[in-house]
């Protein structure tokens, strides 16, 4: 496999099975979505549903808009690059606006657009589950429209669309360059960290942290709901890892198999970890941790799942299993960062992982080196723009819900009616 | 974090040799996550002020 080569023409039959697959993807999304409404209180559960629907929809017309563009997802110019120690670095798409020319773009390229488009909503979504029970919904549609028109598009071209990162390889031998191909630094890395920049700027939950003592326990509402997103999200993620092998590393059709088993193996070694650690921590298995643990393989199998053995799967599944709970902790009760969703420990972490261990089980000479330098790109810039672009957003629409609103709850506050109007619910004495 | 950022690129411009730029982007790295470390610790502190 190797990104870098060139494809004459996709046949038909490996046209078909990308569209397939990419048709089975969304189911990733709507995983997360069901999982980011159960971690959070019942209170928000409606307002955080169609939360997820409209930062789906607005990812998907602002990315139609500006970022397919930006992203140069459709053939329309070289991108703009600059020439530096006798290497062009191509930093920004040029691709047509508003989509124009998409019926006649080769195969290839209409498959990655959609590819973009279902991955761009993915990662709006992390920020809104780590914002939940006080991000305004304006709030969130804001975040998603700013990650899809200028932030995703241009990691997705450094990546994906023969960007400086993708070059590494043929620009200075690092290997076969930056390798990403289910979106686990695309994606994951960029969401997980839009989500910290959210929780950075909107603050904890009211109660969350007393003045005195350690942090209340505010536990998910429904862990059925959760650990449902979590079965669906395989299928999700499974079409994800495999389309994107096809689309991104000109994976042979016989090298699929591999992709679908990796990604099986990962996560279900990550589960069986945390089950583990939660049993021996708690004395019994804590359901939204082990939650956490099988997104988390799913997280870094997204990076490696396409390019390793099979052991090798086990291992990433296994350290992303270990840590997972152990990161859930040391955020809340060290960092005092309130992630109801677990998006920074589960998305950003283990979407750095699964990125560093793509690298350090690749038998290609620089291939590490690619992956670290693609990594340092991701934390160096997108943090820091991610983290300014919200900040300047807050001034003109503000992320968190006033206290009264957040003490009766998102779902009356913000829709004038709750998701379970038959119970009743908690009241927020019930926290210190 | 920028700075350990353009430490990275530095690196890939600047060496040829591997040996020398791995552990040039490896040192880069490290000014990032030294800059994650302050910027987490920053947030903390204003956090711990304004606890309700």
């Amino acid at each position: 496999m190797n990104p870098n080569l060139p494809v004459a023409v996709m046949p038909d039959s490996v046209f078909a099975l990308t569209l397939a697959l990419l048709l089975l993807a969304p189911l990733a999304i709507a995983g997360v979505a069901l999982i980011n409404t159960g971690l959070g209180r019942s209170r928000s559960a409606a307002q955080s549903l169609l939360g997820c629907l409209a930062i789906v929809a607005i990812s998907a017309v602002v990315f139609a808009l500006v970022g397919s563009a930006f992203a140069g997802s459709l053939p329309g110019g070289t991108g703009h690059s600059f020439h530096l120690a006798g290497k062009a670095w191509n930093w920004l798409g040029e691709g047509p606006l508003l989509l124009s020319g998409l019926g006649t773009a080769p195969a290839k390229s209409q498959l990655g657009l959609i590819f973009e488009f279902l991955a761009v909503a993915l990662a709006a979504l992390l920020p809104w589950g780590s914002g939940a029970d006080r991000l305004r919904l304006a709030a969130g549609c804001a975040t998603a429209a700013v990650l899809a028109a200028f932030v995703f598009p241009l990691a997705a071209h450094w990546i994906w669309g023969g960007g400086w990162l993708g070059q590494l390889g043929v620009n200075f031998s690092l290997g076969s360059g930056f390798l990403d191909a289910g979106g686990a630094g695309t994606v994951h890395l960029l969401g997980g960290l839009s989500a910290m920049a959210v929780l950075w700027i909107a603050g904890p939950r009211r109660g969350k942290f007393p003045k005195e003592g350690f942090s209340t326990a505010m536990p998910g509402h429904n862990a059925v709901y959760v650990l449902f997103g979590c079965l669906i999200s395989l299928v999700g993620w499974i079409a994800f890892n495999v389309a994107g092998a096809i689309l991104w590393l000109n994976a042979p059709l016989i090298a699929l198999p591999l992709t679908v088993i990796n990604t099986l193996l990962t996560a279900s070694t990550a589960l069986a970890a945390t089950f583990t650690v939660t049993r021996i921590r708690f004395g019994k298995p804590d359901a939204s941790l082990c939650a956490n643990g099988w997104m988390a393989g799913l997280v870094a199998s997204s990076a490696c799942a396409a390019i390793v053995t099979p052991i090798v799967a086990l291992f990433v599944g296994l350290i992303a299993g270990i840590a997972t709970p152990m990161l859930v902790e040391l955020f809340e009760l060290a960092l005092t960062v309130d992630d109801p969703s677990g998006a920074v420990s589960v998305h950003a972490a283990a979407g750095l992982w699964g990125l560093l261990a793509a690298g350090m089980f690749s038998h290609q000479p620089g291939q590490f080196v690619a992956q670290l330098v693609g990594v340092a790109a991701l934390l160096g810039v997108f943090l820091p723009l991610i983290y300014l672009l919200f900040w300047l957003l807050n001034r003109v629409v503000p992320f968190r819900v006033d206290p009264d609103g957040e003490r009766i709850g998102m779902d009356l506050h913000e829709l004038g009616g709750g998701a379970y109007p038959e119970f009743v619910i908690h009241r927020d004495d019930s926290y210190r | 974090m920028p700075a350990g950022f353009f430490l990275t690129i530095a690196a890939l411009v600047l060496f040829a040799e591997p040996m020398e730029r791995s552990v040039f982007v490896v040192c880069g790295l490290a000014v990032e996550v030294l800059g994650l470390g302050v910027a987490v610790r920053g947030h903390m502190l204003a956090r711990g002020e304004s606890r309700p």
